[in-house]
């Protein structure tokens, strides 16, 4: 009975690890990007290069797993959605920096590692979903969101949320931890209800007159536009404007990729990652996930364009990771999400 | 006096299964020797009077809802026969199925305005853009609701599998003194429940206080929230294990208060033959309270969700969309029915080990086998990539060694890393289950087939058991169901190229649009329908009197 028992669990396990079996050409890719959204352009590639993309992906930890697996991990490539998560993988020390011309040539100095330990393949802004019928203005700035005429009417997810981390930590690179603490105390003032729910919600809310504006990610209103028609009109009641700051651009976060300090198909990480940052991949990456290509020359998504031209702020990414931590403690410290 | 072979063995075995629950804990503690004191100024200034608030307001409020509804109902098919109590039966165990953050979102996306109640609401009373007359969701009555109205099954099991071994001398007794129903539940059956209740609400308490997904959606700031913002924003995985400890800290103390709060009420029971009390049938009106009391929560906690899901899965065409998610399924029944059997192999032996012989060591072994519940599931899976992990790298090693290939990384690569994870996290559902059942065997019963000459092992197989059949199954539906749906574990210890059910819900819902995972949904619940059907057939004990 035992031996039974035994038998068939090593048959289980037989089988779930028989996918990730040693293939004759392969990649293994660590991802924070949903593996249903990448899988496509891995298909792509694996018709281009006949290299198989084997897949885990995760919300948190991996770095911690590449670190705790060591020498045998068979991660080739991370793909991270957000800069922290980039900047984790980094500190955890389970990158190696990828030496490629190509990298270098193709992803803008502002987006990829002096030390080539990372590139952003795409971004996005994050943005504000304003009611058609109740704000006028097309233009804002996130100093703005703080002026006491938008008092109630702001909708925002909670402040810790990494979206929401990212550009508090771009606004204390820019103006200093006292003027970003005003600044998050003005928002917070401004706001409609405590923060809660998604990005989605948060256009729901706005277009159920909860509040006049939101905040969110751009590819969350093209999702609601074009793909869910439940979901359409809480789209079709906002305009997106992209917000500037003053004297500055918009926040972008990226989506980035690194190469693994142990990687066992180097070659073909490399081939990946390079791929990837080709004409090609960029046109269907940022079309498939309604993001910004980093590479010049390629066309958005017509309803990303939609928002306008995009005007990136030029600080660098480094700077805005470094105030992370900074960003996370003033939102404690007034009571953001309280 | 001197340990017979087969104690000796349960008690190893206890003591090993101890050890792997302690081995990721132990992790954690190693993690957080780290001195983080500037991150605990700012917790104890800014953040954990807010967090301890929430979190103490959310877990009374779940625990009143899931006390109330699960006790209840198990009251009410337990000692009573009413109109649709079969169906009852196996309908109320089934929100179990529903994990808590889909809960959240289906709720939010169906009663929040612009949501298709609302709408409906709005159409047909001509109101339209009319606000603010329901309730939002996104509040703390709001989590209390969601959370508890899927939470109240582990209550409804575990005092179901007392209520059904009520003593008919118990009831008779009560009847001759005069006591009314009421009373006799509230005097009699109540207490006697009352380590079996424990033991839910115990479940309960644990899932809450872990949930990060639902709590963190509907604006909840628990501590299981700052555990995540401390590791992630902050950058600080150390203060992150820190208040994971200080969390499974405090769950120490709530058990030590109620284990010490059960000393005094504590119900003896005789080793007379335990008579089963009838049900008292309930007719008319009181019959169809009675069924609306039931069918309320099991609406409510279940076929809300399921239709809401049935609909999104038909609208985009899913069924014939889909195709990997059959094979997800696969994966996901198999790691859950062996992480089930383990589970219950485990929990008996522990619980076992310690009938047979108390001793420190099984005392210990029976306490720590249930803090796998105690922690965030992303907090023990990272917990568990030091040991498991070390031994991976050490086979690895050993094949060097002896000049074979590199065998890989065995456990984390096969699948055996989520299982195990699977264990220790759930241990506790089966631990307790048993030792409340345990609880209704009197120990008299052991002297005596030990008086006669019977191994302990023969006494447990034919007397004991047998009794703990409805403890057993009520272990084995929580277990099973609870591995469907675990998501924080599996995401990160899973082999590349796996996915389970819960996973690939979780792919859409992080990307906010949840629906899309609908179909997945619906497999989680069918493969829990299955298994509550069954088992809750045969944990039925027969009508009338034995």
């Amino acid at each position: 009975m035992i031996k039974h028992h035994a038998y068939a669990t090593a048959v289980v396990f037989a089988a779930l690890g028989a996918s990730a079996l040693h293939a004759a050409e392969e990649v293994n890719v660590y991802t924070y990007r949903e593996t249903k959204l990448v899988a496509p352009i891995f298909e792509a590639f694996t018709k281009d290069t006949g290299v198989k993309v084997n897949v885990i992906s995760a919300s948190s930890g991996l770095e911690q797993r590449m670190k705790a697996e060591g020498a045998n991990s068979p991660a080739d490539v991370l793909l991270t959605v957000d800069i922290g998560r980039i900047d984790e993988a980094v500190q955890a020390g389970v990158t190696q920096p990828m030496k490629s011309e190509v990298i270098e040539k193709v992803v803008p100095a502002q987006y990829r590692d002096p030390d080539g330990h990372w590139a952003g393949i795409s971004m996005r802004a994050r943005v504000v979903y304003a009611s058609k019928d109740r704000v006028k203005q097309d233009a804002i700035t996130y100093e703005e969101l703080a002026d006491p005429k938008w008092k109630g009417k702001i909708c925002i997810r909670s402040g810790q949320h990494i979206y929401n981390n990212g550009l508090f930590a771009a606004y204390v690179a820019k103006h200093g931890e006292a003027k970003a603490e005003e600044w998050l105390h003005g928002v917070k003032a401004n706001l409609a209800q405590k923060p809660s729910g998604g990005d989605r919600e948060t256009a729901r809310d706005v277009a159920a007159g909860k509040c006049d504006l939101g905040i969110g990610n751009t590819y969350y209103w093209a999702l609601m536009m074009n793909a869910d028609p439940d979901k359409k009109p809480w789209a079709e009641a906002t305009k997106v404007i992209l917000p500037t700051f003053e004297g500055g651009g918009t926040h972008v976060n990226l989506s980035g990729v690194l190469l693994a300090k142990h990687a066992p198909n180097k070659a073909n990480a490399r081939k990946l990652i390079e791929w990837l940052a080709g004409e090609h991949a960029q046109q269907v990456y940022a079309d498939a996930n309604y993001e910004y290509p980093v590479r010049a020359g390629i066309t958005v998504n017509p309803t990303i364009a939609g928002y306008g031209k995009l005007n990136a702020d030029p600080m660098p990414i480094a700077k805005i990771v470094a105030n992370r931590k900074a960003a996370s403690t003033l939102v404690d410290k007034v009571g953001f999400d309280n | 006096m001197t340990l017979s072979r087969t104690e000796l063995t349960a008690t190893i075995i206890a003591a090993a299964t101890a050890l792997l629950v302690a081995a990721p804990v132990i992790s954690i503690a190693l993690l957080a020797l780290q001195p983080e004191p500037e991150l605990w100024q700012h917790l104890i200034a800014y953040v954990l009077p807010q967090a301890l608030r929430d979190t103490a307001a959310l877990l009374i409020g779940v625990g009143i809802v899931t006390l109330t509804v699960g006790a209840g109902t198990a009251w009410l098919v337990s000692a009573h026969d009413f109109p649709g109590r079969a169906l009852m039966l196996w309908l109320l165990p089934l929100p179990l199925a529903i994990p808590t953050y889909l809960a959240a979102y289906v709720y939010v996306d169906l009663f929040e305005p612009l949501g298709l109640v609302h709408r409906a609401l709005a159409t047909a009373m001509s109101l339209p853009g009319a606000i603010g007359w329901l309730p939002s969701l996104r509040s703390l009555p709001g989590a209390i609701f969601v959370i508890g109205i899927v939470l109240y099954p582990y209550v409804y099991l575990s005092a179901r599998a007392m209520f059904q071994h009520r003593s008919a001398d118990f009831a008779e007794a009560a009847k001759i003194l005069g006591a009314d129903r009421w009373t006799t539940f509230r005097r009699v059956s109540l207490p006697m429940a009352r380590p079996a209740l424990a033991v839910g609400l115990a479940l309960v308490s644990l899932e809450t206080l872990n949930d990060i997904g639902a709590s963190e959606y509907l604006g909840i700031r628990t501590l299981t929230v700052s555990v995540f913002t401390t590791w992630l924003n902050r950058g600080s995985l150390a203060g992150a294990a820190q208040l994971s400890l200080f969390m499974l800290a405090i769950v120490a103390v709530l058990i030590a208060i109620e284990r010490f709060g059960r000393r005094e009420g504590s119900v003896e029971f005789s080793s007379e033959n335990p008579r089963l009390a009838p049900r008292t049938p309930l007719t008319g009106v009181r019959g169809w309270l009675a069924f609306t009391a039931c069918v309320l929560p099991a609406l409510l906690g279940f076929a809300v969700p399921l239709l809401y899901l049935l609909r999104e899965s038909l609208r985009r065409g899913l069924l014939s969309m889909e195709t990997t998610v059959w094979r997800d399924a696969g994966h996901t029944i198999a790691l859950a029915a062996i992480a089930t059997g383990a589970a219950l192999l485990l929990g008996l032996v522990v619980i076992v080990a310690r009938r047979w012989r108390a001793s420190r060591l099984t005392n210990l072994s029976v306490a720590v086998a249930r803090t796998g519940y105690a922690l965030p599931g992303t907090v023990l899976a990272l917990g568990l990539l030091t040991p498991v992990l070390f031994i991976d790298n050490g086979f690895s090693k050993l094949a060097g060694w002896l000049s074979l290939a590199s065998p890989g990384l065995v456990m984390i690569g096969s699948g055996a890393a989520v299982v195990i994870a699977y264990v220790i996290r759930f241990l506790a559902v089966p631990t307790g289950f048993i030792k409340a059942g345990f609880e209704h065997i009197p120990v008299d019963y052991d002297d005596s087939a030990r008086a006669a000459g019977a191994p302990a092992i023969t006494t447990l197989r034919v007397i004991q058991l047998p009794l703990l059949r409805p403890a057993l199954f009520g272990a084995v539906i929580v277990v099973f169901v609870d591995c469907l749906k675990e998501l924080p574990a599996t995401l990160l210890l899973r082999p590349l190229n796996v996915e389970t059910l819960a996973t690939s819900i979780y792919q859409y819902a992080s990307r906010g649009s949840f629906e899309e995972g609908a179909l997945a949904a619906l497999l989680i619940v069918a493969a829990s329908i299955g298994p509550v059907v069954w088992l809750t057939r045969f944990a039925d004990v027969p009508k009338g009197p034995v």
